[in-house]
């Protein structure tokens, strides 16, 4: 009787993976499709991973990319750690559930009031300012750290709340200054919760396309966007060898990780 | 002597403050001035007037952003269920597999969507060989439905998995000494505890299906303009931000209610974290 | 073989040279590009409208950043009405854009674009007489042609029963979910308007309504409002009918043989899409640069070739490497239907015209069910919060 209830849950199971992979799987088919077509397979060929490092606006939208989502997930980790000690650190009941509640606004709002909200506050100061062109990387950046802000300091925060406060105290009364406490105690104790909130961060800034679509500039084309305005058009298959082969680096990266996991667990098993 | 210390480190609060008030508070002042004017800066209702007009495409997109998000729950919540109950490395592998898909670029995943489904997709070439009529299956509704549970539906995953994989089994097994059936274990003990996870996956899949304008436009034809689609022509095509701005208005209040009345439901308590697992 | 193509491109220069004397009389020092090394231009065009290196062609931007050092931002747009909202916006600046004539007559008019110092663009010699003193720029102060063309009926000979003639065949309800129409309101309703003979550029709010009901009565036989998403649509072949620029069908057709395009005889809007420089530039001088670059014979032959669109440029019409000339689509010898240009419309019919516009694209699907279903689900969620509150009342009682 069970064993034939977890037959039919991992038949279960594997459906809904072939739904979540079936286009990822076509995509894959077709970035070695020998024409352009992305309807037609007519035969295999390597031809789109050639044109694909030939392809400048494709690569420097890559580029673009990894740098805004690099600087805008480390910049939100630094920010969105000290705020969460800032408000870990109020006592007033009222003045916290309001200070969540504006860090919860990027997470309910959806994207598209995110992006044209930003965009016509940056609009409207450049206006102000009495500029045009003011859309470009930095406003993108400043939306990305916005976005990405809430999910750093919704990870940390509970570690914090995890943490003893006599620990930093008693590292004060053996002699250290409050930020040697917060190095040498906090930090240790909180890190893992700012890694997941950086690697979150960086994973949405990498795949946002909405709110980076209302902010960007002419200069500041990103990957998401770029392949936006080829599907206004045609998509050619260089996007897709592209993203195939992002897929296989992340996939690479995930098991790696999985197996340094396992790893450390059996080590600490052992000991 | 605790007051001290306190006070510097209620100051590291400020940076936060004052970035919140300017990019998120301010732009969200930005929209309702906007929604308020005209093209002149003078204020005017007209904007706020003219929103009955898209009565139906508001009711549109609520309803193919709930179906989406109630096929997201049947499907993820047995998933979700099967995962954490299974051993530890599976369990590892296969939430890796649902992340996985989230890193590939989402454009690009429902474009793939439109090779499957057109009428001389993938689906349709199939069916032709086999003999079958081939069926349409772009351009419609359901097209659009599936494209939103596609997209998000490891957001509903997620949540409910990091939930269940929490859950005491201590709890499971007292239900079944008081004498609960499978049912009683169900509804008293499963289903309570992943109340959390349930309410976070419905915030997660139903804002952005609501609001979406990408999959409408390629995955639907001419009888699916959602919201979206409306209130990005405003800013990309019509130059009417102010229509814009009234119609994201709207919509915003009208999300910002649904996830008042879910969480009248579930008690507060959100699980956050879309990839917390 | 060689000395002779450089003989008649001599001539054709000498020729050329006759009509730009005017525009020689500046004082002016011709530009020196090397002192725009190292700088940036923001370049807006449509998509699928420049040579870009596929397919063995000549990758037009990059010879431009060999050749001068300067690096250019490409980006397209997808109509004009598209390329307005983002220069208007202020978010962004551009230096080299190319709208099509009525959009450029609105720019001029609202002041958003800058005049042009010949000077800078010598190759204008090219530019034949007949595109010139255009009415959106009758004193060729804003604007150089860059191609030009007209609107028709592109088809798939295995889809439609008999070849259509008119623009009827796109309310034929034998094709229903097999037609496309314009994503751009200006070109959707040059299409009613001509089906209907009306005046394109009337002033007349009746005129438009009645336009508005004709693509209305259309929009359940229409599988969607596309742009440049028709060439995958066109070429799959997803799509039976759809109206288009008759230089994107020949690149439609190079995909697809069973495509076939036609004129429509109720007439057919003309259009002439031309390089220009927003008054907001921040790169002028290489803006012209570039602008006198795409009009080397060379630079626009490849350009020409590519695009496929009508080529107003005399130097390339005598090149022969060019793959067109005299193709009978692009130059049809006579025009026995009604052709007319876009203008720009008043405030008040733009206004209009983009509120019927969004009018069509919301309207339309049977929704009763959907408000019969969201009804009920309302009602289930009221009666079961009721159903709770009450419950937790009377827990609450108990325990008291």
């Amino acid at each position: 009787m069970k064993a034939k209830k977890n037959t039919l849950l991992k038949i279960y199971s594997a459906l809904i993976f072939l739904f979540l992979y079936a286009p990822i799987a076509v995509l894959i088919i077709f970035s070695f499709n020998e024409s352009s077509s992305t309807a037609q397979l007519t035969g295999f060929s390597l031809t789109w991973y050639e044109e694909l490092f030939r392809d400048a606006a494709t690569l420097s939208a890559l580029k673009n990319t990894l740098v805004l989502a690099v600087l805008s997930s480390l910049i939100a980790g630094l920010l969105g750690t000290i705020s969460a000690v800032g408000i870990d650190s109020i006592r007033s009941k009222r003045m916290r559930r309001l200070t969540k509640s504006v860090t919860n606004i990027p997470l309910m709002n959806p994207d598209i009031v995110t992006g044209i909200s930003m965009m016509l506050l940056f609009v409207f100061a450049g206006r102000l300012l009495g500029r045009s062109g003011v859309l470009g990387f930095p406003t993108m950046l400043i939306a990305h750290i916005t976005f990405c802000l809430p999910y750093v300091i919704l990870s940390v925060l509970p570690k914090l709340q995890q943490l003893d406060p006599n620990l930093a105290q008693a590292a004060q009364d053996l002699g250290c200054t409050p930020f040697q406490a917060f190095i040498k105690v906090v930090l240790p104790a909180i890190l893992p919760g700012v890694v997941t909130g950086i690697m979150m961060a960086f994973t949405l800034s990498l795949d946002d396309f909405v709110v980076s679509y209302f902010v960007s500039g002419p200069a500041s084309q990103t990957l998401p966007i770029r392949i936006f305005s080829m599907t206004k058009k045609r998509v050619t298959p260089d996007m897709y060898a592209l993203s195939t082969l992002l897929f296989l680096a992340i996939l690479l990266l995930l098991i790696l990780i999985n197996f340094a996991q396992s790893r450390n667990e059996k080590k600490a098993k052992r000991s | 002597m605790n007051q001290k210390p306190s006070l510097g480190k209620r100051l590291l609060a400020a940076p936060h403050l004052v970035w919140s008030a300017l990019f998120i508070i301010a732009p969200l002042i930005m929209v309702v001035y906007y929604a308020f004017t005209d093209g002149n800066g003078s204020f005017t209702l007209s904007n706020i007037t003219a929103i009955p007009d898209y009565a139906d495409t508001f009711v549109l997109s609520i309803w193919l952003g709930l179906l989406a998000t109630v096929i997201s729950l049947i499907i993820a919540y047995p998933l979700a269920y099967f995962i954490s109950q299974s051993k530890l490395p599976v369990q590892q592998t296969m939430i890796m597999l649902v992340m996985l898909p989230m890193w590939m670029n989402f454009l690009l995943r429902t474009y793939s969507w439109m090779t499957i489904l057109e009428d001389n997709g993938i689906i349709n070439t199939i069916l032709t060989s086999v003999g079958l009529s081939s069926l349409r299956l772009i351009n419609t509704r359901g097209a659009v439905v599936l494209g939103m549970v596609y997209d998000f539906l490891p957001y509903m995953i997620l949540p409910i998995y990091s939930v269940m994989v929490k859950l005491d089994h201590s709890l499971i097994e007292a239900c079944q000494d008081l004498g609960g059936n499978k049912w009683d274990v169900f509804s008293k003990v499963i289903l309570p505890n992943s109340i959390s996870g349930i309410v976070s996956g419905i915030t997660m899949v139903f804002v952005p299906s609501v609001s979406t304008f990408y999959i409408s436009q390629k995955l639907g034809g001419t009888s699916t303009q959602l919201i979206g689609d409306v209130i990005e022509r405003q800013f990309m095509t019509a130059n009417n931000y102010h229509l814009g701005a009234a119609l994201s208005l709207v919509l915003m209040v009208l999300i910002l209610v649904c996830m008042a009345i879910m969480n009248h439901f579930s008690d507060g308590e959100i699980e956050t974290g879309r990839i917390s697992a | 073989m060689k000395k002779f193509f450089s003989l008649i491109t001599a001539i054709v220069l000498a020729f050329g040279a006759l009509g730009t004397t005017v525009f020689a009389t500046g004082t002016t020092e011709a530009l020196d590009p090397e002192s725009l090394r190292g700088t940036t231009l923001y370049v807006y065009n449509w998509g699928e409208y420049i040579s870009d290196g596929s397919e063995g062609s000549l990758d037009v931007n990059k010879e431009f950043e060999d050749r001068y050092g300067i690096h250019v931002e490409y980006t397209n747009f997808t109509s004009n009405e598209d390329m307005y909202a983002k220069l208007i916006s202020g978010g962004a600046n551009y230096d080299v854009i190319i709208p099509s004539d009525y959009m450029i007559e609105r720019l001029i008019k609202e002041g958003l674009l800058a005049k042009l110092n010949f000077d800078n663009i010598p190759n204008y010699r090219y530019i034949p007489e007949e595109y010139r003193d255009l009415y959106f720029d009758p004193n060729n102060e804003y604007s150089v042609p860059y191609t030009f063309g007209m609107v028709g009926l592109i088809y798939n000979t295995k889809m439609v029963s008999e070849a259509p003639d008119s623009w009827n065949a796109m309310w034929d309800e034998q094709y229903s979910g097999e037609i496309l129409n314009f994503n751009n309101p200006r070109d959707a309703f040059g299409i009613a308007q001509f089906l209907l003979g009306l005046d394109i550029n009337s002033e007349n709010p009746d005129d438009w309504q009645a336009a508005y009901e004709k693509l209305s009565e259309e929009k359940p036989l229409v599988q969607s409002y596309v742009m440049d998403e028709i060439y995958n649509k066109m070429e799959n072949g997803e799509a039976a009918l759809a109206p288009y620029y008759a230089g994107d069908f020949l690149m439609m057709v190079d995909n697809n043989p069973d495509l076939a395009f036609v004129y429509p005889k109720e007439g057919t809007n003309v259009f002439v899409d031309s390089m220009c420089i927003p008054a907001n530039a921040q790169n002028k001088e290489a803006a012209e640069l570039y602008i006198n670059f795409m009009l080397e014979t060379d630079i626009a032959t490849a350009n020409a070739n590519y695009i496929s669109y009508g080529c107003p440029h005399t130097g390339v019409q005598s090149n022969p490497d060019y793959e067109w000339v005299g193709n009978e689509i692009l130059y049809p010898e006579s025009v026995d239907f009604k052709t007319d240009y876009f203008h720009n419309l008043s405030d008040e019919t733009l206004s209009l015209m983009t509120s019927l516009w969004d009018d069509l694209m919301v309207e339309g699907g049977n929704n009763t069910g959907v408000y019969i279903a969201l009804a009920v689900i309302v009602a289930a969620v009221i009666i079961i919060a009721v159903v709770m509150a009450v419950r937790k009342k009377r827990r609450a009682n108990i325990d008291d």
